[in-house]
């Protein structure tokens, strides 16, 4: 059998499958639909300091291929995580729990960091600096090179385990960004989070979500996510996780093939709760007919 | 599952029956869940379309879908043949509950295609010796829909805004609404529901609505669905699609 297992910085995935923060809940709504633990692991819902009751609805629309969401990350908060999701969901699953971390000021983000560094079945966080739904913060961490040096800076100060940061695609050159965020002392850099986009209703002439904008996910944005990749990958020493519109074995192999050492599925979960354990059953089996032993033969090959 | 009959009615509406390919129809399939149906080989419509269980029909292994051609997806569904196959996800979210007494008067609302659900919930609350009333509204005669199967369960009042069956104007309208009622189950455009909701709110009744937020998952994982409520946002997906109305912050 293949080695399918891969590291990020200290972390060690059993295989390069994760399911992408927003799409999967915490898990538990797909566990009857399939096996959690057959993944590399799971990246949670969005999680801040405080409550978040996010946007007002609508909040999605569907565009050819992909869609358009601005969930404007509804959350309970992290210490409603730690003291009722957490221990659950570490007793049920054996892969790995990654926390997507928001923030809306660095402190906030610290802050957060520092609330789940004690819990031992962490042992990453993906800090997204890029979330386009939320006014103030998100965003402006993560289109700049300075914003996301910060974070990861100060995040860096009290996050021992492994530092993942979600880059945003919505800036001039992403390679910059993530250069700065490996600078810092991140683990690895994961890309990308969705495009900024907008649709407008012209029956009712009028945008279709409730913040006029929002994100863009799916197999729409794949090429754009696989160009980012393959060019973040050649410049940075870190790994690279890939994301953006997968919804196949291929798909992912795309992604590996342009340097990315995990991948995360996402909007692909709606349509298929099962995906996430068909792709990583279909690069195991992709290693074997092609005579692999590593997946890390074909990574960056392109 | 397999398309094992499928009915046109009028222009835009089909009823859909399908069965399992292999097994049998998942137990205890609640009155008001719904079925997130994929729709094959579209690119433009490549999320699943949320449809109502209409009928589950646990001696013929079959569930019912009432479906009404308003896009591309539904088109699909509405124009496929017996033979065909969909990937179903089902059931789906939180139906309609029972009334607390058997002797209590039941009135199940519907309007267009929001008849969908009540026909399973008037199945069930017949077989459980509720003696369901069902009062149903559309635009014209030719938009009402499975009348005969309503009535197998119980007395059906129908209004039309054109006048061509039953009594003229909108179903809030209908003389079925002066008799005594304990309970109101609905479903259907939300201007009506919400004319429903104001009667019962302001005459006590007790009263359970289904929305049709627009949705992704389905699953309660991407939070696309939600409802402002007494509980903050919520999933229709999940906690819902059907709700009591003292949840919903309906100006009524
Ligand atoms: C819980 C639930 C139960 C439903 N039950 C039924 C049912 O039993 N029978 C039935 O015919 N329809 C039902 N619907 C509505 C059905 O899901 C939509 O009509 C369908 O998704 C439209 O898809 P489309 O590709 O045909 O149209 P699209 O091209 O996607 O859209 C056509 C029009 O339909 C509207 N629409 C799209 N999605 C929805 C939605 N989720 N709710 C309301 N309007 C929508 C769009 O705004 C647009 O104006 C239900 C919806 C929900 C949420
Ligand atoms: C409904 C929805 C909610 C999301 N919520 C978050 C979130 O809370 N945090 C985050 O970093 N990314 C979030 N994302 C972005 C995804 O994790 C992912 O980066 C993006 O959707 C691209 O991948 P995909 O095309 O496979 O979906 C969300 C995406 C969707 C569709
Ligand atoms: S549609 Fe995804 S949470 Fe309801």
């Amino acid at each position: 059998m293949a080695n399918l297992s891969v590291n990020i910085g200290p972390l060690r995935l059993q295989n390069p499958v994760l399911t992408a923060s927003g799409t999967f809940g915490y898990g538990e709504e797909f566990e009857d639909l399939m096996d959690i633990n057959s993944l590399g692991g799971i990246i949670v819902k969005g999680t801040s300091l405080h409550p978040r009751q996010g946007n007002p609805a609508p909040r999605m629309v569907e565009t050819p291929s992909g869609m358009l969401n601005a969930v404007g990350l509804q959350n309970k908060g992290v210490d409603h995580f730690i003291e009722h999701i957490y221990p659950r969901i570490a007793k049920k699953y054996t892969s790995e729990i990654i926390v997507n971390v928001a923030g809306s000021c660095v402190s906030d983000y610290v802050e957060v960091c520092e609330k789940l560094a004690p819990l031992d079945r962490i042992r990453a966080i993906e800090v997204n600096i890029s979330c386009p739904n939320v006014k103030q913060g998100g965003m402006a961490f993560g289109t700049t090179c300075e914003g996301a040096a910060e974070v990861t800076k100060a995040v860096r100060q009290k996050w021992p385990k492994a530092l993942i940061m979600k880059l945003s695609p919505n800036v001039t050159s992403i390679v910059d960004i993530a250069k700065a965020a490996e600078a810092e002392g991140a683990d690895s850099v994961s890309l990308i989070n969705t495009l900024m986009g907008m649709a407008i209703d012209v029956k009712r002439r009028r945008p279709y979500l409730s913040t006029i904008t929002g994100g863009l996910s799916g197999p729409a944005v794949r090429p754009v996510a696989v160009r980012m990749v393959w060019q973040v990958a050649k410049a940075v020493g870190i790994p690279v996780i890939g994301l953006g519109g997968i919804a196949s074995t291929d798909d992912a192999l795309q992604f590996i093939m342009a340097g990315a050492t995990a991948i995360q599925i996402g909007t692909a979960n709606f349509i298929n709760p099962r995906i996430s354990q068909e792709v990583a059953a279909g690069l195991e089996q992709y290693c074997q007919e092609n005579g692999l032993n590593d997946i890390s033969e074909i990574r960056g090959i392109v | 599952m397999r398309v094992v009959s499928i009915g046109h009615i009028a222009d835009s509406y089909a009823l859909i029956k399908l069965s399992p390919l292999s097994g049998s129809l998942p137990e205890g399939i609640q009155p008001g869940q719904f079925a997130q149906i994929e729709i094959p080989d579209s690119k433009s419509t490549f999320l699943r379309r949320p449809i109502s269980i209409c009928m589950a029909d646990y001696d013929a292994d079959q569930i019912w879908l009432l479906v009404r051609n308003a896009g591309q997806g539904t088109s699909h569904m509405v124009n496929s043949s017996v033979g065909d196959i969909y990937n179903v996800l089902l059931p789906l979210g939180h139906g309609f509950s029972l009334p607390s007494k058997q002797g209590d008067s039941v009135l199940l609302v519907g309007g267009g295609v929001g008849v969908a659900p009540l026909l399973y919930f008037g199945k069930v609350l017949f077989e459980q010796g509720y003696k369901p009333v069902f009062a149903l509204g559309a635009r014209s005669a030719k938009d009402l829909l499975l009348l005969d199967e309503f009535k197998k369960y119980g007395p059906v009042h129908v209004s039309t805004e054109d006048g061509s069956a039953g009594e003229k104007g909108l179903i809030t309208c209908n003389s079925v609404f002066a008799s005594e009622i304990s309970d109101i189950a609905c479903c259907g455009p939300t201007p009506m529901m919400k004319a429903v909701a104001g009667i019962a709110a302001s005459r006590g009744i007790n009263c359970e609505v289904s929305l049709e937020n627009m949705m992704a998952c389905g699953l309660g994982a991407c939070l696309c669905c939600v409802e402002d409520t007494a509980d903050g946002n919520v999933c229709v997906c999940k906690n819902g699609p059907v709700f009591n109305i003292n949840q919903l912050k309906w100006q009524i």
